[in-house]
């Protein structure tokens, strides 16, 4: 059974129809990657899931459970927490106040206090700036951080929105590095959207291209680096 | 006599920062300037004359509640006022405010009548010798307060979950709700703390002045100007300002006679915006939300 199913799943974003019946499926443990031009609806789909847009059709179950009528901090209670475009790190909070804000929905405070140790091993750059504010650290820190942070909700799936906007190739590669020893080590489900075909299917392990609402292409990351032409004129396939 | 103007203005002072705490609280996490902020100490005041001379009740027990009736009240207006327009302009909200402070003004005067009334003095009013002047008890314990509530919200802010988050949805509300921080019950605290910090005014202020529906409309607007001071987002601001105003007001009305304490509050917020509109620390241009 797949972690998480969308199902023929529709949204409005305002009067545009940004979904028009999306079907994809997650497998437990693995990578999968969203791919797709501005505007083709990837962080539509995200909001759907963490329920900021509530589908206007279609079905979104997450371990068989739907997640329909859910307000979002009932679905990061279920196991589904995001790090959203643009990062968005609370800039007067300190490194440590922005992780604790990721387990906020948790009570286990030995579990938390753990999770932050693992997190701050994970990145130990984070951990050299702990008492300074979010505001204050590079863009790639920053991206760390909110990674971190969603790690620090303890999800089951994790959503990445678009972790390689405006960083150096370099901060990049460590940044998907790190994402795939937290999926291996910690067996955790990462759905990544991105714009950034390349470094995604180096990454994932299954993708999804979108276009304009729809998903035009599906497949391994195999088959998709073997069609890359057909996925990049999806990509450069501006509205 | 100088020293005792300043340390008599401090004390006044604190209760006005008080006040603008609630008042910067309230805007960083809803951007509403409430009005009924004043209003909600007078209605504590008018609670804890009633458990004092109506019921006898001891002065702390009376304050206690007064406190526990306040936080309800602001609880009350989020849920019935402020949540239903949540999602309006800040000219609505900011009407709905108005619209609680008139109406608080006159469910008091309905159910207390408009004269004023005297609020039993419960602390004794010898002067006690204060580094260069002298000092009524009165002001002094509640100096004392304010002092304590400044350190009891220090703490909040700093090391508790909610105070953390309450913080996080000042800086970003959207993100907060994303991490699964429900954004909606920590807009309910933020009343409740403003109702908090009105009855501790309420009761602290009315031996000074008087208890009376209007009791608090001068406070409620020296406690704005203070929060201004603080870029209407600078807890640490708001109170200096508030104690700049106390001190201020209170050496004008000392040395240049009565009838300048009042203005002065005006005349500083009419400075500080044609010089310093951006608050007197230099807050950074908040980004639109």
């Amino acid at each position: 059974m797949a972690l998480l199913r969308l199902d023929n799943v529709e949204a409005n974003y305002g009067a545009v129809r940004a979904l028009q019946g999306i079907s994809l499926a997650i497998e437990e443990g693995s990578i999968v990657t969203l791919l797709g031009a501005n505007g083709a609806g990837k962080s539509t789909t995200l909001k759907s899931i963490s329920g900021t847009v509530q589908p206007s059709g279609g079905t979104i179950e997450f371990e068989g459970k739907p997640l329909g009528g859910l307000t979002t901090n009932q679905i990061v209670k279920l196991g589904i927490a995001q790090v959203p475009e643009g990062r968005k790190i609370f800039k007067d909070l300190t490194v440590t106040e922005n992780l604790n804000m990721g387990a906020y929905s948790r009570k286990d405070t030995p579990g938390i206090a753990s999770d932050l140790e693992l997190v701050l091993d994970l990145f130990p750059v984070l951990k050299e700036r702990s008492r300074q504010l979010g505001g204050s650290l590079s863009g790639g820190e920053q991206q760390m951080l909110a990674i971190g942070r969603g790690l620090m909700a303890r999800p089951r799936l994790l959503l990445l929105d678009e972790p390689s906007l405006g960083l150096a190739p370099i901060i990049i590669s460590e940044i998907f590095n790190t994402l795939r020893t937290i999926n291996k080590e910690h067996r955790m489900t990462l759905l990544v959207v991105e714009q950034n075909a390349n470094v995604a299917l180096k990454n994932a392990d299954y993708g999804y291209v979108l276009q304009v609402g729809r998903i035009a292409v599906e497949g391994t990351v195999d088959e998709l680096g073997k069609n890359k032409d057909v996925v990049n004129s999806y990509m450069g396939a501006q509205e | 006599m100088f020293g005792q103007q300043v340390i008599s203005g401090l004390a006044t002072g604190s209760l006005y920062a008080l006040t603008a705490v609630a008042v910067v609280v309230v805007f960083r996490n809803t951007r509403t300037i409430n009005l009924a902020q004043g209003d909600f100490s007078m209605i504590g005041a008018f609670m804890a004359l009633i458990f004092i001379k109506d019921l006898g009740l001891n002065y702390y027990v009376s304050l206690g509640l007064a406190v526990v009736f306040c936080i309800g009240l602001g609880i009350l207006v989020e849920r019935l006022v402020m949540r239903p327009i949540a999602d309006s302009d800040w000219l609505t909200l900011f009407t709905a405010t108005l619209g609680v402070y008139y109406i608080l003004h006159g469910v008091a005067g309905w159910f207390w009548g408009r004269d004023t009334k005297a609020f039993p003095v419960t602390f004794d009013p010898t002067p006690i010798k204060v580094i260069g002047g002298l000092l009524s008890q009165g002001h002094l314990i509640n100096m004392a307060w304010a002092v304590a509530i400044g350190a009891a919200l220090y703490y909040f802010f700093k090391y508790t979950k909610q105070g953390i988050a309450m913080r996080a949805v000042t800086d970003d509300p959207e993100t907060a709700e994303l991490m699964g921080i429900p954004v909606r019950f920590i807009v309910l605290l933020t009343w409740g703390m403003a109702g908090f910090l009105a009855a501790f005014v309420g009761v602290l202020i009315a031996p000074i002045i008087y208890v009376a529906p209007e009791m608090m409309d001068e406070v409620l607007i020296k406690g704005y100007v203070a929060a201004v001071f603080g870029g209407l987002y600078s807890i640490p601001g708001a109170i200096v300002g508030a104690l700049l105003i106390g001190v201020t007001e209170n050496l004008a009305g000392g040395y240049l006679g009565s009838e300048f304490k009042t203005v002065t509050a005006f005349i500083m917020i009419v400075m500080l915006l044609a010089f310093r509109p951006q608050g007197l620390f230099g807050i950074q241009h908040r980004r639109e939300v």
